[in-house]
Formats: C-alpha cells, structure tokens, sequence
C-alpha cells in the first residue's frame, strides 16, 4: 500500500503539467451546460426539478466518462510498463480509483456551479446532494477506471469504452438520480438512508472487484 | 468436463415434455387477474433461474480460466455465456407475453424489466469486448475478468434493486411470489422439474457448441 501515495503526487503533476487536458474537459462541461441552457432556458422560464436532475446526471456522465476514459487509454506503452515495473497492481488501481474519484468530484462540483449560474437551483437540501456527488463520484470512478484498463487492451479502446461503461454505471447513476430527487425535494435525510447504504454497497463491490481483478488485467 | 452419457439428455427430454404436458394441462389456483396466466410460472421463471444457474457456471469457469490459463476453459467459459443469453433472451420474450396480458402491454417499465434488459445489455457487452480482443491469450484474461464483472453488476439489477423499488412483479416491491399461494405445493412439482430441464438442455447445447467449435479448431 506504500506505493499509492507517491503514484497519487504523479497524476497531480502529470495534470498539472498538460493543462490542456483539464481545460478541455471544463470547456466540455461547460458547452454542455450551455446547450442545455439554451435549448431549455429559452423557451420557458423554468424547468421542472426533475428535468434539472436528469439534465446534470447527463452532463456529468459525460463529462466524467471523458476525463475518466484517458486514465489507461491515453498511456503509452512503455509508460505503463515502467509504472507496472516500480509499482505494485493494487496500488496502481487504488491510486487511479482515489485520483478519478476526486477528479469526477470537482468536475461535479463544477457541473453545479454552472447549473446554478445558468439554469437555477432547485436543490433544497444541498449537504444530502453533496454527501450525494461524493459516494457517486468515487462509485463512477471506481467502475470506470476499472473498465477503461480492460477498453485500452482492445483494438478499438474508444467504442469497447463506451460499450462496456454504460451497463455497468446504470446501478450506480439509478441510485444517484434517486437521491438527487430526494436533496432537490427537500426530503428528510431518513428518507434517503436507503439509497444511500445501497450506493455505498454499490461502490464498495466495484471498488473490491477492481482491487481483486486489475492484476489479472495488467499482467501481459 | 465429461458430459459423454446420455442419460442426461434423455431427462432433459422427459423432464420438459413433462413440464409442457403438465404444465398446460394440470390445474392451477383460481386468482384474481393473474387467471391461467399463471402458467408463466411454469416457463419464465425456470428459464431465468436456468440462465442465472447457467451464467454462475460461465462465472467458475472464467475463475478457472484466471487461474490456469491456457487450459482451453475459456471457451466453456464464453458457451456458457451465450447460452445463457439465449434463455435471457426467451426469458424476456415470455415475460412480454404475460405482461401484455397481466399488465396491459408488454414493456410496462418495471424495475425487474428493465434490470433484466440491462443485465442482458452487460452480457451483449461481454461478446463486444470479446469481439475487439484480438489475441487468443488475451481474449481468455480479459474476458474472463468481464465476466466476473458482469455477473456481479447482474445480482443487484436483478435481484436486489426490483425489490427495493415499487416493482409490480411478483416477488419484488411487497408483492408475493409463488410461496405465498395456496396451492403451491402442486405446482411446485412442475416447477422445479422445469428448471432442471431448461438448465439440462442448456448444458446440451453449451456441449454441442463447444464440441463443434473445437473440431473447427482442430480442423483448420
């Protein structure tokens, strides 16, 4: 487990340094905010919580699959082989799971902002949409940087990525877009324990599976 | 695996010429709007329970596959899987039918519905990613770790979330299954014999169709 922490100071940098890559992706989410304000906003004044929310999981789906996707695609061969070479499996899987978990949380938080600027904020609960963002982001990121290692060993990464990540994130978004109806209708948090000790099952399994099955992946 | 007897498939006959006689034929509890489409039970049912037992089959043997490569256990593996699909498939199919006449229309969009068209979408999935892989070696790992993902994102669709969610299938959301009826007894001498059928015909032709692909692979 000692090798995470220093794997975990490498992403920071390596993002860091190809800023680039973290603007494109904030322009991303925000064009995608933009079309939604403009083929919505206009036309009416106000749209209902429940198109709000449908409208976000989709903008952060999105947004999350494309930056969580580079995470194996985009690494060069020889790259990885070094990393595999210094590191063990399991601190490479758990070091990209914390990574994109934090990753997809800012990109959500982001997402937010930019709702709230643009479309308005019907979210009355705003610590159970948070506490919310927080179990998906790490959810997300666990299934996708577990299928983004498999994707980028297939011929055709991009499609076999997006083949394979939507399946497997339908549990996980169904639970979210449950309890984000909760936090925008202002629900008792008693309400909402349900879904989220089952979100946190969720999480907890793929992170598991991906923890037991990326040394198989890697090893080739 | 040896599955050179006869014995077997001679019971998988019986056993479902047993079930279609009986089945159709025998009497069954009087119940209000369920009727005579309380037959299904005979049918639908079996042939999940059929495609679940068939795909945890597919499961140990990708776990085989992982620990001993190489040892051709992938092609069980993967006409397991297929298989399986099949009766997912015609699960599915005779599910649309009693729905259409319990439920008023074939696709009524409940949980268990579209958990179990999800599920099979993660399968459809499996052979995609199969499909992108391009070496033999690699084919066998990867796969095999997707199929362990698979299995386990299929449990909850199935399974827990139809229960937790106001389903109106029988045996999930509150409502009975088949234990709570009276009579359950009798039909529970056709039930069970019908998912050692469905399951025993589907061993039959996992056993065919590895049969013929390996004399294709010996062939060429």
């Amino acid at each position: 487990m000692k090798g995470i922490l220093p794997l975990l100071s490498k992403e920071l940098k390596l993002e860091y340094r190809k800023q680039s890559t973290l603007a494109g992706i904030a322009l991303y989410l925000f064009s995608l905010t933009f079309i939604c304000y403009l083929t919505f906003k206009l036309k009416q004044q106000s749209i209902q919580p429940v198109t709000w929310s449908a409208l976000f999981w989709l903008v952060i789906l999105f947004a999350v699959m494309n930056s969580v996707a580079k995470s194996f695609i985009g690494e060069r061969k020889g790259l990885s082989i070094y990393y595999y070479y210094i590191a063990s499996p399991q601190a490479i899987i758990i070091s990209k799971i914390i990574y994109n978990a934090v990753l997809a949380f800012v990109l959500s938080a982001i997402a937010y902002f930019l709702f709230v600027v643009f479309i308005g904020n019907p979210v009355q609960d705003v610590f159970l949409f948070f506490l919310t963002l927080v179990l998906t982001s790490w959810g997300l990121a666990s299934s996708l940087s577990f299928i983004s290692a498999i994707a980028a060993k297939a011929s055709n990464s991009h499609v076999v990525m997006a083949v394979l990540s939507f399946p497997a994130l339908i549990a996980v978004l169904l639970m979210a877009i449950r309890l984000s109806k909760n936090a925008l209708d202002g629900l008792d948090f008693s309400v909402s324990a349900d879904e989220l000790y089952n979100l946190l099952a969720i999480n907890c399994i793929s992170t598991a599976l991906a923890y037991v099955l990326f040394p198989y992946i890697w090893r080739s | 695996m040896n599955l050179k007897k006869h014995w077997w498939k001679a019971l998988a006959i019986v056993l479902l010429v047993y079930v279609h006689t009986v089945g159709l034929l025998a009497e069954v509890p009087r119940l209000n709007i369920l009727n005579e489409t309380i037959r299904a039970l005979y049918f639908h049912v079996p042939m999940w329970f059929g495609m679940v037992l068939l795909y945890a089959v597919s499961v140990y043997y990708a776990i085989l596959c992982l620990r001993k490569p190489g040892q051709g256990y992938d092609i069980w593996s993967v006409n397991f899987a297929h298989t399986g699909t099949l009766l997912g498939i015609l699960g599915i199919a005779t599910g649309m039918l009693w729905a259409n006449y319990t439920w008023g229309s074939p696709w009524h969009g409940d949980p268990k519905q579209n958990g179990a068209a999800i599920a099979l979408l993660v399968y459809l999935a499996y052979f995609v990613l199969r499909g992108s892989l391009e070496s033999e070696e690699q084919k066998e790992r990867l796969s095999a770790v997707y199929n362990l993902f698979a299995f386990a994102a299929m449990i909850p669709l199935i399974f827990i979330i139809p229960r937790l969610t106001e389903s109106v299938h029988p045996g999930s959301g509150g409502n009975p299954g088949f234990n709570a009826y009276d009579l359950d007894s009798r039909m529970r001498l056709v039930f069970y014999p019908a998912v050692i059928g469905w399951f025993l015909v589907g061993l039959w032709l996992v056993n065919i169709r590895v049969r013929v692909q390996q004399l294709n692979k010996s062939n060429s």
